[in-house]
């Protein structure tokens, strides 16, 4: 166990994957995590690691690529606009079948937008950015302890099904600072060369190929089976949630990182005005925690969605509950963050008179 | 135990390091503590500020919307952040900045004329750390030791050699405070 360090969400991600064992990383400046490959290129050449500010977003994600097809851990961040850009190399990176972990700081957005915080990207996040059918596993924090244990946990994950796996924070998350502790050091002298790996053919009868690439139909059908079976299992197995104050709640607020931290502060209000209301917390938006939401739609009256955005995650919520329940939707955008007590107000107005 | 405190001025006048200072001190305090800078295209002399909260049990939103107490360095902080603390709040002011009283009468004012004091110690980088002294010796969220403990970990390398006069100013901070609640 390490000691309690104060570290900013965005340098404590850094941290995290170098203590995760990440080898390498690639990225391009952009507010609100021009802290992240600050802390990396302060940090990586110490532990004789490799960082390397691309010129250029597309020109990092596909670095990145490269060097998961040699089985080598590998580490990028970006915000919003940068990540777009990034899209094409998470469909190669995803029909390849090579892991790796990128985070997303999110920042307002359409287009160049504002550099405030916002959740906007959960779309492009979860529903694949980019072409083809793929999906890549999302982990959203809500606090930077969350955020450091998930960074090892994103590593795993990536390596047990070779896959690309999303951390999505957002501004607010990458700029606040909050004691933090580094649990674990992985040991990189232990690292092996997975035997899929593309590092020269070496004594072995075939050469070993990665591509995102089968021009006959068949082939290229067989390789999206495969994609979706992995994914099926990874559906199965790897969904991640907290469901916070449920036992006895009457209502559900459901959202995602700084919106569910912020919500879990409109409970305790509302608790103590006596209106019995919980959360779900979807720590993975991919795979959708969508039982732990229909199992709990007999007990709760209705369900309050609230998100940094237009509301995005709330079509899953709807999904999971395929009618069952009404869901209401709360969301600032912009950069726009709302209190606690803001959110309490846009809650109780479903409440129909009830706990005036 | 919960304080949230807002802290807010230009930039460049060391609001961010006021915050950032608490919030280490009540790491060493093993309280729970948050830090939230307001960023955007910050530069010196626009407006700058940072939420602290620093409690005794988890703390979930680290926005502070209703301040126990405001450390207010400018005239558009006062503006800004007087109509949102708590009813018997704190409010401190720079009073060398400020040229307005505090409208509300439902609040504790300390006003300070921050640049005299600092010039009696010797130098007018030491401000924030006068109103940070005079906040802590009112609100108590962390011992003033335990602030200057934290000093020793947040200014180091060429900043070391100004730890001195900081812990100067810390304590004349929280002389004035101890003045001002002897009036009350």
């Amino acid at each position: 166990m390490g000691e309690k360090i104060l570290m900013k969400g965005a340098e404590a991600i850094a941290e995290a994957a170098i203590k995760a064992g990440a080898m390498a990383f690639f990225g391009y400046p952009i507010t609100p995590q021009n802290e992240t490959p600050e802390y990396f290129s302060r940090r990586m050449p110490e532990v004789g690691r490799i960082f390397l500010q691309a010129e250029s977003e597309v020109a990092a994600i596909n670095m990145i690529y490269g060097a998961a097809c040699t089985g080598t851990r590998v580490f990028a961040s970006s915000s919003s606009p940068g990540i777009s850009l990034m899209q094409e190399g998470f469909s190669y990176i995803a029909n390849s079948n090579v892991p790796c972990v990128v985070a997303n700081v999110m920042r307002g957005g359409p287009g160049l937008g504002d550099i405030a915080p916002a959740q906007g990207d959960y779309f492009q996040a979860t529903k694949g950015g980019g072409h083809g059918d793929y999906h890549t596993i999302v982990i959203a924090p809500h606090t930077l302890q969350e955020e450091v244990d998930l960074v090892l946990k994103a590593f795993d994950l990536a390596e047990k099904y070779r896959i690309m796996v999303v951390l999505i924070v957002d501004g607010l998350l990458g700029q606040m600072m909050e004691p933090v502790e580094f649990k674990e050091t992985v040991d990189v002298t232990k690292f092996k060369v997975p035997e899929w790996a593309t590092v020269g053919q070496g004594d072995r009868e075939d050469r070993i190929i990665i591509t995102s690439l089968d021009l006959a139909p068949e082939g290229l059908e067989k390789m999206n089976l495969h994609l979706q079976e992995k994914y099926r299992k990874i559906e199965e197995q790897e969904v991640m949630v907290e469901e916070y104050r449920m036992d006895d709640a009457e209502y559900a607020i459901t959202a995602f990182g700084t919106m569910a931290r912020i919500s879990k502060t409109t409970i305790e209000l509302a608790r103590s005005e006596g209106i019995k209301v919980g959360l779900i917390r979807p720590i993975t938006v991919w795979p959708f925690p969508s039982k732990t939401i229909e199992n709990r739609a007999n007990q709760v009256k209705f369900f309050f969605d609230t998100e940094l955005n237009a509301g995005q995650m709330i079509e899953d919520v709807k999904l999971a509950l395929n009618g069952a329940r009404p869901v209401y939707f709360y969301g600032k955008m912009g950069g726009i963050v709302p209190s606690a007590e803001e959110v309490l107000e846009e809650f109780k107005k479903h409440l129909g008179g009830q706990h005036e | 135990m919960r304080k949230g405190v807002v802290i807010a001025g230009f930039g460049g006048q060391g609001v961010m390091l006021v915050g950032e200072l608490l919030a280490e001190a009540g790491m060493e305090e093993n309280k729970y503590v948050t830090f939230l800078p307001s960023y955007g295209p910050e530069q010196r002399g626009g407006t700058a500020n940072c939420h602290v909260v620093i409690s005794d049990t988890t703390i979930a939103s680290p926005i502070v919307s209703k301040p126990d107490a405001i450390i207010v360095f400018n005239l558009p902080s006062l503006d800004k952040f007087e109509p949102t603390v708590k009813e018997n709040g704190v409010i401190i002011i720079n009073k060398s900045l400020v040229p307005r009283e505090v409208r509300r009468n439902d609040v504790r004012v300390l006003q300070i004329d921050v640049q005299s004091v600092a010039e009696e110690i010797g130098s007018p980088k030491v401000m924030n750390m006068i109103l940070l002294g005079a906040y802590t010796e009112i609100e108590k969220p962390v011992s003033l030791t335990t602030l200057k403990k934290a000093m020793s970990v947040i200014l180091t390398g060429r900043k070391a050699s100004l730890i001195e006069l900081n812990e100067k100013a810390l304590d004349r901070g929280a002389e004035i405070a101890k003045e001002f609640m002897g009036v009350i």
